[in-house]
């Protein structure tokens, strides 16, 4: 029987594989709703992008309908989504960005590339408010209210079909709730 | 009326399927030869029905039919015919029809190139395609069908998404998924030799032409996705870890570990269980690339509409398949002979190392792939295993595989004799080492990466040309060279001699374009000029164009070098109107030893544009090393000792037909 017993190793590591594909089937970020959601956004100061001297904290997302874009110059997705958050400002949607575990200098040069859609970045070198946030990728977005409420997040790259029929009738409800 | 016959041929086929999976497999065992005889019609039929019912969504996307939901999602009016087609398989429903239908292509394939094996070996092969075949006609027909329908009707459908809109990717995954499920042939042959636990050199022999025709299509599709990937983007990169992109890159791995070690298996009958084991590998991971690709367990630039029921699906599946088939490998391996033994230096040793190699390599692409899944899995916290980390890795294991690669053709089999072996390496050794301090001087600019990479290369084009001289001994001049080539077993050699010279372009290509290419971001005004290296750019604004589904602008840049015109670029930045969705497309001036690259950013104010430039040496040789592998696998898989014994058990196979006639009319 032992010998029988040493076949089934590749078996045995197989089915381990299964069991993690399984847990990541339900632990699928589209579907489970962020323990964030309703809460009051995790407080957070960080240095800007642009200006390391400058701090920026969640209280700069107070009284306003807020974006809060978490993205990296390493993250290929958020490439593909970037056009797409310049259509937003252009639209006036205010868009706080989160530079996650970037380098300063490739996040400046992306920006002057591609277009600067954000009122300001936070920079987050190591990853901390990432963290605090509960980021589980990049690119992520959430929604945060006047409150400063966070009430909905959106994990990968935005599309102009959830911008249409998610992410705007969410921003025009919120924008008519009291401050 | 017509999708609804479509669907009712898919029906049909999974029928078929069935029958197909069953009674051959059956009739096999219980030596039933009517029922063995089922297999061969029946894969035919199923592959008559899948055509018919891919040709009918392809009609529907040429005739417009928006009452089918898939096409009113995907097709549009304005969409060039060529797009109308590959928008069959531009997403989830169609690229699945796609898969179900090359599937049946390589089930008939075998089902007809086969006629010299025996009867039940051929049986068992097209039972095992088929069980695959009912997996994913069920999650077609169940969770994917394509055939839906719509109504109201639209009057306009929703596109193509428009990075698909684009010749390049119309190919790519046909090719992909030939190489994915073609990997099925050599799975099918590894469980139809576990069924009837005869495990032999025949067995490698029969699986091993089938092995390379789908390694070099996988090899194909990936280089097509890379080449893409290039130009398309924007960026000027030309892989990116994405989990899509491991994905393709696991099977390739695991298959070209089983090429080699199908090789050893035929002419020594050694590795047995480990050449098993990899057939079983290589055609999982494609599985589990498919399942990775459509579940939306990992988020990635090219996943398909994300269904957690469509991943519940294919997790069964692929626990019934995968599952299955190591069960099956558990219970007959303690039986399989150990086969030829083998010195410590001798070629199967190398071969050994260079498989334990890849494998290694797999399986860091792997644990990659899923870091993200298993850090949430076990709140282990965050980290990103990015570009960095998978690049350091292949930087720790590349080089001594190619080490090994560069030995192996020069190493004996069975045993060899060390101080022979460093006598024949000793040449191509000082040239390689030399060729490496040279690149890594300080005053050409060179780095520690280029001289490994020169080194590399070197070493692996001397060895090989070391080899060649060997085996040509007795056989001089190009006559020799060309009748060594046409001998038995020549264009195995010969094969392995292209690929391998194409691994050496490839790596130079890889480091160069990593250590010297040189990229500016930059406003420029009309009119204006950049220098970059020995290159200047003159931007000469951009206008606005109208395609036939998107609106452009398209920039003219002319590059000079040496004050002489040496050509004119037209990057584009387009916009698709259904979408709405902005897409770039490159300017390059493709060359030998460089590329040179420009495409649009931003527009600016005054007419000004954000413009990214680059100077990319050497990056076509990493596409010219694919090609080249392609090239190689084929010829090696073209070599007439696969078909002599078809040819030659043909003869035999009809003398025994006449035999047994004659024993009825006796």
């Amino acid at each position: 029987m032992p010998r029988f017993v040493r076949y089934l190793a590749p078996l045995v590591a197989f089915v381990a594989l299964a069991g993690l594909l399984y847990k990541g089937l339900s632990l699928d970020p589209k579907l489970v709703p962020s323990p964030l959601i309703d809460k009051p956004a995790p407080a957070f100061s960080l240095p800007l992008l642009q200006h390391p001297d400058t701090q920026i904290s969640d209280s700069n997302f107070r009284g306003e309908v807020t974006l809060f874009n978490v993205w990296a110059t390493w993250c290929v997705a958020c490439r593909q989504e970037h056009p797409l958050l310049m259509q937003l400002a252009k639209q006036g949607v205010r868009i706080y960005g989160l530079n996650y575990k970037d380098e300063r200098a490739a996040a400046k040069r992306w920006l002057q590339m591609f277009g600067d859609p954000y009122l300001a970045n936070a920079f987050d070198a190591e990853g901390r408010t990432g963290i605090d946030w509960g980021v589980y990728g990049t690119p992520e977005t959430f929604v945060v209210d006047k409150k400063g409420v966070i009430r909905h997040k959106i994990i990968g790259p935005l599309t102009s079909d959830s911008i249409q029929h998610e992410l705007l009738p969410l921003l025009k409800q919120l924008q008519e709730e009291d401050g | 009326m017509i999708p609804e016959l479509g669907h009712f041929a898919l029906i049909l086929a999974l029928c078929m399927a069935i029958i197909q999976a069953i009674f051959p497999l059956v009739g096999s065992l219980n030596r039933t030869p009517d029922w063995v005889a089922l297999a061969r019609p029946v894969a035919w039929g199923q592959f008559v029905f899948l055509s018919l019912s891919f040709g009918i969504l392809t009609h529907a996307f040429l005739v417009n039919d928006f009452s089918v939901l898939y096409v009113a999602q995907h097709g549009n009016t304005e969409l060039p015919t060529i797009y109308k087609i590959s928008a069959v398989w531009g997403a989830h429903e169609g690229s699945l029809l796609l898969w179900v239908l090359i599937l049946s292509g390589w089930t008939v394939a075998v089902a007809s190139l086969t006629r010299n094996l025996p009867d039940e070996v051929v049986a068992r092969v097209l039972s095992v395609m088929g069980m695959i075949s009912i997996g994913f006609l069920s999650f077609l027909l169940f969770t994917s069908n394509p055939f839906e329908r719509l109504f109201p009707v639209p009057v306009q459908g929703g596109d193509l998404n428009p990075l698909l809109q684009d010749f390049g990717l119309a190919v790519h995954p046909p090719m992909l998924y030939m190489g994915y499920v073609g990997m099925s042939v050599a799975f099918s042959f590894a469980i139809a030799a576990l069924i009837g636990g005869r495990l032999d050199s025949a067995w490698a022999r029969w699986s091993r032409p089938w092995t390379l025709v789908a390694w070099v299509f996988l090899t194909i599709g990936i280089t097509l996705g890379s080449w893409w990937a290039y130009y398309e983007l924007g960026w000027g990169g030309w892989w990116f870890w994405d989990p899509v992109e491991n994905a393709s890159f696991m099977p390739w791995l695991a298959g070209t570990a089983l090429i080699h070690s199908l090789a050893v298996t035929e002419k020594r009958g050694a590795f047995k269980r480990w050449t098993v084991l990899l057939a079983l590998l290589a055609f999982s991971l494609s599985l589990l690339g498919t399942f990775l690709v459509r579940s939306g367990v990992l988020t990635s630039v090219h996943s398909f509409a994300a269904d957690p029921a469509r991943g519940l699906f294919i997790l069964m599946f692929l626990l019934l398949v995968i599952g299955g088939s190591l069960f099956l490998y558990a219970l007959r391996a303690p039986g399989i002979s150990r086969g030829g033994g083998f010195a410590n230096l001798s070629r199967e040793s190398l071969l050994l190392g260079n498989n334990l190699l890849l494998l290694v390599i797999t399986a860091l692409v792997l644990l990659g792939t899923l870091a993200p899944l298993l850090y949430d899995a076990f709140q282990w916290g965050k980290i990103s295993v990015g570009f960095p980390w998978f690049t350091s890795m292949f930087v720790m294991f590349t080089p001594p595989l190619i080490v090994l690669m560069g030995a192996a053709p020069l190493t004996r089999w069975k045993q060899q004799d060390p101080a022979a072996l460093l006598r024949s390496l000793r040449l191509a050794l000082g040239i390689s080492v030399v060729a490496g301090l040279v690149m890594a001087l300080p005053v050409r600019e060179g780095s520690l990466s280029a001289g490994l990479a020169v080194a590399l290369s070197v070493w692996l084009l001397t060895t090989l040309l070391t080899s060649l001289k060997q085996r040509l001994k007795n056989r001089p001049g190009i006559g020799g060279l060309l009748a060594d080539i046409a001998s038995r077993g020549g264009r195995s050699y010969y094969g392995m001699w292209v690929a391998h010279t194409g691994i050496a372009v490839f790596v130079i290509g890889v480091t160069f374009v990593t250590q010297y290419d040189i990229e500016k971001d930059v406003r420029m005004s009309p009119g204006q000029e950049i220098q970059l290296n020995d290159y200047r750019f003159r931007f000469d604004g951009a206008v606005p164009h109208k395609g036939p589904n998107y609106s452009a602008q398209i920039g003219t840049i002319r590059v000079f070098r040496d004050g002489r015109e040496i050509t004119v670029l037209h990057p584009e930045k387009r916009t698709y109107l259904v979408q709405s969705r902005p897409m770039t497309e490159a300017g390059i001036d493709a060359g030998f030893a460089r590329d040179i690259y420009v495409s649009l950013g931003e527009p600016l104010d005054n007419g000004d544009w954000a413009v990214r430039l680059y100077y990319k040496p050497f990056v076509r040789w990493i596409w010219l090393g694919g090609i080249l592998i392609a090239i190689g696998g084929l010829l090696a898989a073209s070599d007439p000792r696969y078909r002599m014994r078809v040819l030659a058990s043909l003869r035999g196979s009809r003398t025994a037909t006449g035999t047994a006639s004659a024993e009825v009319h006796a």
